[in-house]
């Protein structure tokens, strides 16, 4: 067995464990092939930790005389400290957690060997297929098909078999778009906006190089969305300077002359590496327990997280600003299209679409906008804020996504059948789960993993009665209308439920969720009493008539 | 003066067209068209600045900043009319004496009696008798009745039992303004207490044996303890510079029995001047990320607000934790020590969390111990340099806690908002003058209306829906952390861009569980009807009888949690980019557009459920204290629709 020869110790007594706003608890340590566990001995109420090896972003150890110290750091930004007596005995944990946590194969990770304690109602990896999507497409418009080219994964490895094109656009001419696109990543639509039949699509960047290549069938792709003697927009997540840079490495942007029906217009959206340098630089500054203001303004300003909040948040209101209020299509890319892109067009649809705002729909978003999207989640996800070896690969766009939608959520607090919970439980499972959801970088090599017959979906946790209750939003009144976030720095704040998370006592603001649960709890259970009442009344008088009239 | 353009702030670019009218309390600009006619109201006392600026081709720009943060900007088509109105405002906004100021003229229409029972809501004697006192420890002290010991102090003063009336004449004479120690607050439950005074005339080696004897009589007051805290709010920088002007602090050797304790709050001028930083930046159009947060922290506003927090939280500990009694003092006292004294009232003591509470509060270590209200808010025109933020402070720390506790209070943000409102409007007469003698002299009580007797009859305006008097938050001391990775300290927008309505949340939690109360209590006496007529139906059934029954219309009820939840659904300008296409496809919007009006409505001061109450009880009340606020919300930024200025994208 595997794991047995990485677990040097595979216990530890007399741990002591220390976190921060609990008080320190003594128990026995125990180290599985996928779990740290740390069970307090106390016979009143047993306390027990499990945290996922996969969730431990970096440990550290100090020793004072025999006593060891492993800081363990977590991916959701947990910080806890063992005590472990003996100091060969936390060597060995030490390094034991340290293998366990970086483990190479993505077969031996937690997921494949998860067996759920619950029955499965309805099968996530099921919940939410393109065809569904598709039909209900299809009852609004018939200018689009569902495109099987993809089926082997043979033409964009990052796209689902699947996807939904322009009718007018066969086969044939997606394969030659999908040459002209980086990654292949032809135009698909991403969104259909009801009310005037304007639509969202997203793409890479087209290959036009330096010499200005241009593809006839892009350029018919592209136009196909737009109604007779109407025009669009491409918003370009890149400024309109690394976007003429990409030029020079075989990328580029669509110009004018070719497109004369669109605008383009250039967001700034930053990429990778410096996304999460903010998102280390935010952490540490959440993290220092120093007592001055002026650090910590500086320090959060430092960060740049909030910036990239705001830029994100703009670039999505502008999608959908042009969709509802111009009346105009749209067509997102940044580069590659499978992260900025994602950001803009999955905000814009929240801002535009009363469905995306429900549980359901949310996760119908997620699922389309970035699992089958190809948003790298793996790659992504690899490392979180406290990590110290620098992939260039992780970024936390994901987390930057749901802060955003925090962040409407927060300025539109009775729109949203979700609450706050429900992100962060989205956040700590992108980053560390033993659900199969997020595992992988795309569709193919989910496929390839098997996961749906190998692992269990989030989604079918997540949607058990039992799970949705946590996750409701008491306030929810159903709201069709688009709604405007504003992006004005006043209106934007550091997302404090994930950020000072582990830093804060929650106690109260928890206690207050629970008063407003209550308060409406209560009013649902007066109305109910009210309208059973009611009819109770209603049924004797009419008994009374008929007794009258008898 | 017709044909003014008021300008938004946020969509610079967006004007309302109306009628400026002058009265002699108010500003009114009337727009013109003709279904809305919107108003905003101004009180010329809100007034903090009028700017000209230079004339450009469309007219004269003149710049409104007021003390509640709205700032006006009107484009006047004549400039000699600007002129004559900006001359107008100066004078207008800058009384000289009392007698202008707008609540000898304000009237209610309540009668004499009505006014008296208002002025006796908050009673000061009630409230030490509340705190246990006058005990075996405390008395009430008749030493400064016709003010002749401190004219800026109030007539009836609690000092400790053994403090005789030389003693206190002595301690007087050792301190700035003769403001000697008095009691503030006292803790029932271990006797410790927080006193309040100026700092000693001490120079470089001054005693004064009297003065020693009061501080002894206030530790003596404590039998539980064998010291006294001695907290100098000041930075001890200043401090020591006061020394060389025969001021200063206590020294220790000199006191038996003292702990002397530092805590640096920075003066009212450094005050005023962060707010005025951070005004400008709230000020700024479309500022980044980047520029606000910086802004911010060069303000220092929220470094000045913690320093704050945590003397009160300080003193708060020292009390309830330790059970040491603490003497609190500045300079003059009646600044710095009343913010920390009044914030560790209130983490002390759960009926300073309350409603009635927290006027009291305002009363007793504001009002009564002679804070200057008229020279820190400009009632009258006086000397600039007098003026600070320093109950606006006060304010911000309680909402801060109402941000981290949020259980913990009986009233709402909009009770803060409107408290600090009418401390500029000088529509009632508590904040009048700059002591008790003064408003004495001037017979506030029989010539004006009081605050807290108009806020108490709207109370259901201003309450918590998650207060409940058994929570355990509003039970005992709250202890907030320290660090601002523990209690974030934030910027309150509600406030200081309250003006904006674009910047806030669109949908506020409070009034919707506020609407959702209500309906609960309607559901509650219709089930105790319903319940009756069942009853009664069954009995008459047997009898064989009918009821005459009256169905109520439930769908009204619904309606009253789904009007509240209203939104301002218009887009701000996202993109400068987005000018090109002119035509706006008639067909959209409409239910964005309708829904703006409605949550307009929404935004009046008090919610539109609640306001028809204080509409009944006395129309003038409501409309003047409607207009200042009503008014103001006026930003609806729509860039969507904006097309002149079309500037086109450059590729």
């Amino acid at each position: 067995m595997e794991f047995a020869e990485l677990i040097k110790t595979p216990r530890a007594d007399n741990v002591v464990l220390h976190r921060p706003f609990y008080l320190a608890v003594e128990g026995t340590l125990c180290l599985t092939g996928h779990h740290l566990i740390f069970s307090s001995r106390r016979q009143d109420n047993a306390e027990e930790l499990w945290l996922l090896h996969s969730n431990i972003d970096s440990i550290e150890k100090r020793f004072v005389g025999s006593l060891g110290t492993i800081i363990i750091k977590c991916k959701d930004l947990r910080i806890i400290q063992l005590d472990i007596p003996g100091m060969e005995e936390c060597l060995n944990i030490a390094s034991s957690i340290e293998a366990l946590s970086t483990l190479d194969s993505v077969t031996l990770m937690y997921p494949f060997f998860y067996r759920p304690m619950f029955e499965v109602a309805e099968d996530g990896w099921r919940s939410f297929l393109p065809d569904q999507e598709f039909e209900l497409l299809s009852s609004v418009t018939d200018e689009w098909r569902l495109s099987c080219i993809n089926k082997e994964f043979s033409v964009c490895p990052s796209y689902p078999p699947v996807v939904i094109v322009p009718k007018s656009i066969d086969d044939e001419a997606l394969r030659k778009v999908a040459m002209f696109r980086h990654g292949s990543r032809f135009p698909v639509l991403s969104y259909y906006h009801k009310k005037n039949g304007m639509v969202m699509m997203r793409s890479s960047q087209p290959l036009t190089g330096t010499n200005g290549r241009r593809c006839k069938e892009d350029e018919k792709l592209v136009n196909a969305t737009l109604r007779p003697g109407k025009r669009g927009y491409i918003i370009d997540t890149r400024s309109l300077n690394v976007a003429q840079q990409a030029r020079a490495k075989g990328g580029g942007f669509e110009q004018e002359v070719y497109y004369p029906q669109w605008r383009r217009i250039h967001k700034c959206i930053e990429r990778f590496n410096i996304l999460q340098e903010s998102l280390i630089k935010l952490v540490e500054a959440c993290n220092d327990q120093s007592h001055n203001m002026d650090r910590w303004l500086s320090k959060l300003e430092a960060s740049n997280w909030l910036t990239h909040i705001k830029e994100i948040l703009t670039a999505a209101c502008l999608a959908a600003q042009c969709i509802d209020r111009e009346g105009a299509s749209v067509l997102v890319h940044g580069t590659e299209g499978t992260d900025s892109t994602l950001q803009v067009t999955s905000l814009a649809q929240i801002i535009l679409d009363p469905r995306c705002r429900t549980i359901r729909g949310f996760e119908s978003l997620v699922v389309r906008e970035w699992l089958q999207a190809g948003h790298p989640f793996q790659q992504r996800c690899a490392q979180s804020a406290y990590s110290n070896s620098k992939q260039k690969w992780e970024a936390p766009v994901f987390l930057l996504f749901l802060d955003c939608v925090w962040q409407i959520l927060r300025q539109f607090p009775c729109s949203f059948e979700f609450n706050e919970h429900f992100l962060v439980m989205l956040f700590e499972h992108a980053y560390a789960s033993q659900f199969g959801t997020f595992l992988g970088n795309n569709e193919n090599e989910r496929s390839k993993l098997k996961l749906p017959q190998k692992t269990m979906s989030l989604w079918s946790w997540v949607n058990r009665p039992e799970e949705l209750g946590k996750f409701k939003n008491p306030l929810f009144e159903a709201n069709s209308l688009v709604i405007w976030p504003s992006v004005a720095p006043q209106s934007l704040q550091l997302w404090e439920g994930v950020f000072l998370r582990w830093n804060r006592p929650s106690k109260f603001l928890d206690e207050a969720q629970e008063e407003m649960i209550n308060i409406i709890k209560y009013n649902r259970e007066l109305q109910a009493k009210v309208n059973a009442l009611r009819r109770q009344l209603a049924e004797l008088e009419t008994d009374d008539r008929m007794q009258e009239n008898l | 003066v017709e044909n003014v353009r008021l300008l938004d702030r946020v969509s610079s670019r967006k004007a309302a067209l109306g009628t400026l009218y002058l009265t002699a309390t108010h500003v009114i600009f009337v727009e013109n068209v003709s279904e809305t006619r919107k108003e905003t109201w101004v009180l010329h006392s809100q007034i903090s600045s009028i700017e000209k600026q230079a004339t450009t081709a469309t007219g004269c720009p003149l710049l409104i900043r007021c003390k509640n943060f709205q700032v006006i900007q009107l484009i006047i088509p004549q400039e000699r009319d600007c002129h004559d109105v900006y001359i107008s405002l100066i004078r207008l906004a800058r009384p000289v004496k009392y007698e202008e100021l707008y609540c000898f003229s304000f009237n209610p229409k309540l009668d004499k009696e009505e006014r008296e029972q208002g002025w006796k809501l908050v009673d000061l004697n009630e409230e030490y008798n509340r705190m246990g006192i006058p005990n075996n420890y405390w008395q009430i002290s008749d030493v400064n009745r016709d003010y002749g010991v401190c004219d800026s102090y109030p007539t009836e003063v609690y000092v400790p039992k053994s403090a005789t009336a030389h003693i206190i004449v002595g301690s007087s004479k050792f301190r700035s303004r003769r403001r000697f120690p008095a009691l503030s607050y006292y803790c029932k439950d271990n006797n410790a207490s927080i006193c309040r005074s100026s700092q000693p005339l001490s120079g470089f080696s001054a005693r004064c044996l009297e003065d020693e004897q009061m501080l002894q009589a206030i530790r003596k007051a404590n039998p539980g303890s064998d010291f006294i805290y001695v907290v100098d709010t000041r930075p001890k920088l200043n401090a020591m510079a006061n020394r060389a002007a025969g001021k200063g602090y206590e020294n220790e050797d000199n006191y038996s029995n003292i702990k002397f304790q530092f805590i640096g709050i920075e003066n009212i001028h450094v005050m005023r001047n962060s707010l005025q930083k951070m005004l400008e930046v709230c000020e700024l159009k479309s500022p980044s990320m980047s520029d606000f947060l910086w802004g911010l922290e060069n303000s220092g506003w929220l470094k000045h607000i913690k320093a704050i927090m945590d003397a009160g939280i300080f003193i708060a500990k020292a009390v309830a934790e330790e059970g040491v009694s603490v003497l609190v003092h500045c300079s003059d006292g009646w600044d710095r020590t009343a913010q920390v004294c009044s914030v560790a009232s209130l983490l002390l003591d759960p009926y300073y969390r309350t409603m009635k509470g927290f006027m009291v509060l305002i009363e007793k270590d504001w009002v009564s111990f002679g804070h200057k209200f008229n020279h820190r808010y400009g009632n009258l025109d006086g000397d600039p340099k007098e003026i600070s933020p320093v109950i606006d402070q006060f304010i911000e720390c309680v909402w801060q806690l109402m941000e981290q506790f949020p259980c913990a209070f009986e009233f709402n943000e909009r009770f803060l908002i409107h408290i600090q409102h009418h401390i500029y409007s000088c529509q009632f007469g508590n904040f009048l003058c700059n002591s008790q003698k003064e408003r004495r002299e001037l017979k506030i009580q029989e010539r004006t209306y009081s605050l807290w007797d108009h806020l108490w009859k709207n109370r259901a305006d201003y309450l918590n829906p998650l207060y409940r008097s058994e929570h355990s938050q509003t039970q005992g001391t709250l202890h907030p952390q320290m660090a601002p990775c523990n209690f974030l300290y934030k910027f309150w927008s509600g406030m200081y861009n309250r003006f904006e309505k674009g910047l806030h949340p669109r949908q506020s939690v409070t009034d919707y569980l506020m609407a959702v109360k209500e309906e609960t209590q309607q559901l509650e006496e219709e089930l105790e009807v319903l319940g009756e007529r069942l009853a009664n139906l069954q009995k008459l059934q047997l009898n064989g009888n009918k009821v005459n029954s009256k169905q109520q219309d439930r769908s009204k009820q619904l309606g009253l949690s789904a009007s509240s939840n209203s939104i301002a659904n218009t887009p701000q300008e996202y993109s400068n980019d987005l000018k090109s296409f002119p035509s706006r496809s008639p067909s959209q919007g409409d239910e964005e557009d309708s829904a703006l009006i409605l949550t307009q409505d929404n935004l009046k001061s008090s919610d539109p459920d609640l306001s028809v109450n204080s509409d009944q009880e006395s129309g003038v009340e409501d409309l003047s204290c409607r207009s200042p606020s009503a008014g103001g919300c006026l930003p609806s930024e729509d860039s969507g629709k904006d097309s002149d200025e079309a500037v086109c994208l450059a590729v």
